[in-house]
């Protein structure tokens, strides 16, 4: 194996990178530095930063649960409504009821799994496709906003605003930079550092092909760059911000949903119906109980990323979430989810996710009109999902497939796909012995 | 409407129809067709000779090469990949697929209907070749042309009938009606009784032999011998891809008895493990068991099963393809097939409730499906997770899966069930048939089975992984696991089990301990509904 293999199979996640994501971080990073150079300077700068966490906040956590979804097989057009709707019953509890806005944010999230249990219902136990039954809830929830709100926006008041429109306060002594934030980053760096040094040493007990020092070394150092790059700019913005509540409320989901996918038996078992329901119902995975929550928790982010955009907003209005649905969706596709379920990761959908934000900011920064920049998303989005679908039929393609290979995960050689079906092949052997 | 360039045959007026009265000339010859799959000889120089007129069947075990042959013969593998020739109607054809030979008036019926079902009758019966006129569907025309086809082959239905609102039987009856709507000469069924019930199976047996009396000519393929010893003019056996005897039935005075001799007649070489069986006490019962079929309720897929496991015992299920084994072990394994009617299963004497998977888990029951690929396995998984994914609980610590113990474990299965992978972490689609049937016995293995059903463990894997298979059954029967062994070859049976039972059209017919299993009494046992004394 080369140094070069070596280094693209262990930058990224160790032996689990997928092709998918490696190319996504390289598109990511390609883009960034694109517009880096066009805008001079302006893409990268702090107070721009600033802005596109908190302008793409919710749409990346509406990711992190349409990612789970698709992963199961199934598909949410309703989040955008959803979002909407929760957002005016919280800005209407406030209002009119007068609840403190912790309880409203509480109340908020209940509102959301509520609505996420109610189309989990439909999907899970009366075997309606997820497709319909949001679709249907796109347009129900769009509608009760309206007929809630009386098509009028309502305010908020300032505490809830926080946390869509909040940052860390300044503490401590006058550094230049905001404390609290540099206090993040050096977590994030020691996590980070911890995390490698952990990993290697489980590898190792497994006896695990242990990637060699020196990629580790590497991998260590550029996120260290990264973090550290990331943390001087964002603490280092005008005074008064810093890195944005909600990019602090999507940090922790990323993690705490990562966590579960990979880590628990729950998360997989979402893999394994997304993967083959048959098989994952007769390894004893309760089928309906996995719809069930994931549609469920989609409910819940939704409402949380409706909240916080209406914090953003400071007030909710008819238009909330509009077409929010299509960008959490592109965003899990861009990220390497597969349309047929089973496959996908946060951190993908995440890289998906951000990778439509710096491009549609990059844009703007460029003075692209909206409509232009619709016009790119769709073209991006197009080819993300026909290099996927390219990846797969590699060997019957031969063109695509050797522009691809670089892209592939070490694998059985070509020559085995080109060939036909092996001996034990099902195809052949049911020729063979149904006779 | 392009046929293809390797079309049938070129001279229609040479041919002729077939008529009464060329009833005995050689219709179609099959001489030496040998093909093979990658390495894999599915069919050696078979030779078949069908007279015009008659009703030819074709018998031979799963895998003896039927399905193949009649695939050979209607194009579905063409000319070129396969080496022989088939003279058809005293010419030498090529078909390119099966387009050219129901052009040529070569219909094949597979068992599995080609129907739509949510068109009518008269849509299925011209789908793909219906009537035009003026470019649109000449639809009055269709409907004169598909009432004579239904009279024709005895269906008396409304002909804008859904199909899917009609039985099996009857589908069956349009299918035939599509196939003369093509201008058959040659009619082949496939299984044509596997899904019917006895009535519709009569029916169709008659309609057969009406045909034969307006002269068309029909190959059968069936497992039923009965049927075939009843309706057959002229049997060819197939075995292991050859041509093992054709015979006459009436100047052969064939009998279902002859039949079976043929079939089965090979040595039972040492294919198996030596063993000493240790066989312990009944531990696992089951009475009474009924399912009905998940979708036409009126047919039950188990009738009234009852049977036992002992500790330690390596227990065979003999039976045709689509007997009711596999509904059986699926229905017991927390319902996952059709709908359950009566029956009763113990555990110890103790009755357990097998309501979902997971109760049948945690009662230590196992069941590896037939189908690894479809059902088995989750292909996109690596062969890790594939292991511990029947029983995450065991790896699992407060929520949290145990990635350590996960790769240990899978490692452990790795080097004694001696899964060929270079790291468990690789994808367990890239894997081959054997070893992807080893990570399933590993992940049913890591449920701590006490009965471990096994569903045609075999299937699709060359001979080395089945002796390895072989041997990781009986180690575990040896550890006082019972094993249940579904099959389709009776030499796997005969050579694994300490004790058989025969299973036809979801009853259990007979039961068979090792010393008195032999292939024809299996096999009889398991082709009539005939209970038969047990020695």
């Amino acid at each position: 194996m080369s140094r070069y293999q070596d280094l693209r199979k262990n930058l990224f996640g160790g032996t689990q990178s997928n092709a998918r994501q490696f190319g996504m971080i390289f598109t990511l990073v390609a883009i960034v530095l694109l517009f880096q150079i066009l805008t001079d300077g302006l893409t990268l700068s702090s107070g721009n930063l600033i802005g596109v966490v908190s302008q793409y906040s919710y749409i990346l956590i509406l990711s992190i649960g349409m990612l789970m979804v698709i992963v199961a097989g199934h598909i949410d057009l309703s989040v955008g409504s959803v979002a909407a709707f929760t957002g005016i019953v919280v800005a209407k509890s406030m209002s009119e009821w007068n609840l403190p806005w912790p309880v409203a944010i509480a109340f908020g999230l209940l509102v959301g799994a509520a609505i996420g249990a109610w189309q989990g219902f439909w999907v899970a136990y009366v075997g309606v496709p997820a497709f319909i039954v949001t679709l249907a809830g796109m347009l129900l929830f769009r509608g009760a906003n309206q007929y809630i709100g009386n098509a009028d926006t309502v305010p908020v008041p300032e505490g809830f605003r926080k946390i869509g429109a909040g940052f860390l306060p300044e503490v401590g002594p006058d550094s230049g930079y905001n404390n609290l934030t540099l206090l993040l980053g050096l977590l994030a760096c020691a996590a980070v550092v911890v995390r490698e040094w952990r990993a290697r040493q489980v590898r190792q007990q497994m006896g695990a092909d242990l990637a060699p020092l020196w990629v580790s070394a590497i991998r260590l150092a550029v996120m260290l760059g990264v973090i550290i790059l990331a943390t001087l700019r964002f603490a280092g913005g005008r005074v008064g911000t810093s890195l944005p509540i909600s990019g602090i409320i999507l940090a922790v989901l990323v993690i705490a949903y990562s966590f579960y996918t990979r880590n628990t038996a729950g998360g997989r078992h979402i893999y394994a119906v997304g993967g083959n329901s048959r098989a994952a119902e007769l390894s004893g995975v309760k089928l309906r109980r996995v719809n069930f929550l994931v549609m469920t928790n989609m409910g819940v982010l939704a409402a949380l990323a409706g909240m916080i955009f209406v914090a953003r907003s400071a007030a909710s209005g008819p238009q909330d979430g509009l077409n929010w649905e299509l960008d959490a969706i592109a965003a899990v596709f861009i990220g390497g989810a597969a349309v047929s379920g089973g496959l996908g990761t946060v951190s993908g959908s995440i890289v998906g996710g951000l990778v439509m934000a710096l491009l549609n900011n990059g844009l703007q920064l460029e003075g692209v009109g909206s409509d232009r920049v619709q016009m790119i998303k769709g073209l991006v989005l197009l080819l993300a999902a026909a290099l996927d679908v390219l990846n797969k039929k590699q060997g019957r393609f031969s063109v695509i497939g050797s522009i691809m290979r670089p892209f592939q995960r070490d694998q059985a050689p070509p020559a085995d796909k080109t060939s036909p079906p092996s001996p034990e092949d099902s195809t052949a052997a049911k020729a063979a012995t149904t006779g | 409407m392009n046929p293809g360039k390797d079309t049938g045959p070129a001279k229609d007026a040479a041919g002729g129809a077939a008529t009464n009265a060329e009833t005995g000339t050689v219709l179609l010859e099959m001489r030496s067709i040998t093909k093979t799959f990658t390495g894999v000889t599915a069919l050696a120089e078979v030779n078949l000779s069908v007279r015009t007129g008659e009703i030819h069947a074709i018998v031979g075990e799963n895998g003896a090469g039927k399905s193949t042959l009649m695939k050979v013969l209607s194009g579905v593998h063409p000319h070129g990949t396969y080496s022989g020739e088939i003279i058809y109607r005293g010419e030498e054809v090529r078909f390119g697929d099966i387009r050219a030979s129901e052009s040529a008036g070569i219909v094949i019926i597979h068992q599995e209907l080609a129907l739509v079902p949510g068109m009518s009758i008269t849509e299925n019966v011209f789908l793909g070749n219906e009537m035009r006129r003026n470019g649109a569907i000449d639809w009055k025309g269709a409907h004169h042309r598909v009432l004579a086809l239904l009279k024709q082959v005895g269906l008396n239905e409304d002909p804008d009938t859904l199909v899917k609102d009609i039985g099996v039987g009857k589908q069956q009856l349009v299918e035939i009606a599509k196939a003369f709507a093509k201008d058959v000469k040659l009619l082949i069924l496939d299984e044509p009784t596997a899904a019917l019930n006895e009535h519709d199976s009569q029916h169709l047996l008659d309609l057969l032999r009406e045909f034969k009396r307006q002269g068309i000519t029909s190959i059968m393929i069936s497992h039923k011998l009965n049927e075939i010893a009843a309706v057959a003019d002229s049997i060819t056996i197939l075995r292991d891809g050859r041509t093992i005897e054709s015979l006459d039935v009436e100047a052969d005075g064939v009998d279902e008895d002859r039949i079976v001799r043929g079939m089965v007649g090979r040595e039972l070489s040492s294919r198996y493990p030596d063993r000493t069986p240790d066989i312990g006490e009944v531990f696992f019962e089951v009475r009474d068991w009924t399912v009905r079929h998940p979708v036409s309720a009126e047919r039950l897929v188990a009738k009234h099963s009852s049977f036992n496991v002992r500790r330690g015992e390596i227990v065979g299920f003999a039976g045709l393809v689509g007997a009711g084994r596999t509904e059986l072990a699926m229905s017991l394994f927390g319902r996952s097939y059709g709908v359950w009617e009566s029956g009763h299963a113990y555990k110890d004497g103790k009755e357990i409730r097998l309501k979902t998977v997971s109760d049948a888990i945690e009662h230590g029951l196992a069941y590896v499906s037939e189908d690894r690929k479809e059902i088995g396995l989750n292909l996109l998984d690596d062969v890790k997770t594939s292991i511990v994914a029947a029983k995450l609980s065991k790896i699992t610590q407060r929520g949290v899966i145990n990635k350590f113990r996960e790769h240990e474990v899978a490692g452990r299965y790795r080097r004694s069930l001696r899964i060929k992978t270079p790291t468990v972490d690789v994808g367990v689609g890239t894997l081959s048939g054997g070893n992807q049937q080893k990570v399933v016995l590993a992940k049913w293995m890591f449920t701590d089975p006490d009965l471990l059903i096994l569903d045609e463990p075999t299937r699709g894997i060359d001979v080395g992984a089945k002796y390895e298979i072989y041997g990781i059954i009986q180690r575990l029967a040896d550890q006082g696991t019972g094993v249940i062994v579904i099959s389709s070859e009776l030499p796997e049976l005969i050579g694994l089990c300490d004790r058989i039972y025969t299973v036809f059209e979801g009853a259990i017919t007979g039961e068979v301990p090792r010393g008195e299993a032999d292939p024809e009494l299996l096999m009889k046992q398991m082709t009539s509904n005939k209970k038969l004394a047990t020695p």
